[in-house]
């Protein structure tokens, strides 16, 4: 590792992201698919309708259960602060890529964290919502009012959830370097001088 | 499952117009609960034409027998006693069954193209072949009619037997029912009939006699002449003003074009804010 790379993501945290990213990509097809027929065709990628209907559920699992170790892995540096409160404030300037007028951001910035919490909210959300509605093992064991309840918040939440996520990805195609720091677990001395400077002056007093 | 695609009128799941140019008259099978004997017939009539078989089941202390509806009992008389005056026992027996109703629930809540069709004839069927298994037909019924099999993971509801009705003959209850409570024919010719046994109760004492066309659902193509019209619940919980649950109307209503356009919409917000404001990216030169 030369002396201007920084180790961002640790090999079981992108392993991790990764699993939760594949996850949801299953996952996020396969729940439009049988939300409007527009994209029913969505649900061959698991292999047909039925066979989304019966893999969808047990992949949202997998996700919930995932993201319970990106919890595990990243809540510390997750805990919003006033600074992120203001950060997300200025998201003009956050858009217009003026980042020396915002506040020094550590290892996560504003939204990256309010991203995490919604997410964990959202997917606490799915998970209940998805038993109630599970065929043929949960849903008829419920009321059927609990069940229409249950499909209607299943998808409200993964709605934002999926709304919340399209602004993940296009944040991390907009910020360059970004995917590399998750594909290689690497990002250069200046790309942290830049986004996470706080985070930098951290690793290094740490380090010394 | 008959493959009568010039009369279907609707499709579960579909967004563009289902064959239109063919015109069929509406029909509906009419329940004479006051004319019903409980002798279950039907029920062996719908199994036979059917070729359906449920598993024996126990003995419960009651006359319904099967207990419920199941993927394989269609129908089911439901047997209710009650006592709307003192010391008067009434035996209300109702063929349970779907109602094929014309603003169809299930239907509309069906995310599997043709899984779910309606004719032109009224008749609400399913098409097991297009069936994903998932259930929202359920929640979609406001009249809790279809079941899900263990064996297949498909939905099964009465068809009205389609089959029969779509080369001219009445379906299987129908035939079978040996007292005249179950007739069938054209909607119009069944509302008529239905006048004329209201009358006749009225005449007998039941005042409250009246036909049971729920409008909430937009009527439906299996109605009942009841004895109390006024209390529909008493025949064993038939819903007084049964319509499409709120929730199921959001959920596959509004909510469907709004949240794909909104997640489109945001999609594109992101790629025009990349050719416009474009990335972020450490400058080469600027480091130090």
């Amino acid at each position: 590792m030369s002396a201007d790379t920084i180790q961002r993501y640790s090999t079981q945290e992108r392993l991790n992201h990764w699993v939760v990213a594949i996850c949801f990509i299953l996952l996020a097809a396969s729940g439009l698919a049988l939300f409007h027929p527009a994209f029913f065709f969505l649900n061959n990628l698991l292999g047909g309708g039925t066979w989304a209907r019966i893999l969808h559920p047990f992949i949202g699992v997998v996700m919930f259960v995932s993201f319970l170790g990106l919890m595990a892995r990243l809540r510390a540096d997750n805990r919003i602060t006033a600074a992120d409160r203001q950060w997300m404030r200025q998201y003009r300037d956050v858009l217009a890529n003026r980042e020396d007028r915002l506040p020094e951001v550590g290892r996560f910035n504003g939204g990256q964290k309010y991203l995490f919490w919604l997410m964990a909210a959202l997917l606490l959300l799915l998970l209940v919502s998805g038993v109630l509605v599970w065929q043929p093992w949960f849903a008829p064991y419920f009321p059927v009012w609990a069940v229409r309840l249950a499909a209607v918040v299943h998808a409200v939440s993964a709605f934002l959830l999926i709304a919340g996520l399209i602004v993940h990805i296009y944040a991390a195609l907009w910020v360059k370097g970004s995917v590399r720091a998750m594909t290689r677990g690497t990002v250069s001395a200046p790309w942290v001088q830049k986004h996470h400077p706080a985070w930098l002056r951290q690793i290094k007093g740490g380090n010394k | 499952m008959p493959l009568q695609s010039l009369d279907i009128t609707r499709r579960s799941a579909t967004t563009t117009p289902s064959p239109g140019e063919r015109q069929t008259m509406e029909v509906a099978k009419l329940i004479d609960v006051s004319k019903c004997i409980g002798c279950k017939a039907c029920q062996v009539a719908c199994m036979e034409w059917n070729d359906t078989r449920d598993e024996i089941g126990t003995n419960t202390g009651v006359y319904d027998n099967p207990r419920d509806l199941t993927e394989a009992s269609w129908t089911v008389m439901r047997y209710s006693e009650v006592e709307l005056e003192p010391n008067r026992l009434e035996w209300l027996i109702r063929k349970d069954g779907c109602m094929h109703c014309a603003d169809p629930g299930c239907l509309k809540a069906c995310p599997a193209p043709g899984a779910i069709v309606q004719y032109g004839n009224g008749i609400v069927d399913f098409h097991e072949e297009n069936c994903i298994g998932c259930g929202y037909c359920i929640s979609g019924c406001p009249f809790d009619i279809p079941r899900i099999s263990k064996k297949d993971g498909k939905v099964y509801k009465c068809t009205l037997c389609s089959d029969r009705v779509a080369v001219g003959l009445e379906p299987a209850c129908i035939k079978t029912c040996p007292t005249g409570a179950l007739v069938f024919g054209s909607k119009e010719d069944m509302v008529r009939h239905a006048n004329e046994r209201i009358a006749d109760l009225n005449q007998r004492g039941y005042r409250n006699a009246g036909l049971y066309d729920p409008p909430g659902v937009g009527g439906t193509h299996v109605m009942y002449v009841l004895q109390h019209a006024d209390k529909p619940e008493i025949y064993h919980g038939l819903p007084k003003d049964p319509h499409i649950s709120p929730l199921v109307s959001l959920w596959k209503g509004v909510a469907k074009p709004i949240a794909s356009l909104g997640l489109g919409v945001m999609a594109l917000v992101g790629f025009f804010h990349y050719v416009t404001v474009g990335p972020n990216e450490v400058e080469e030169s600027g480091e130090e």
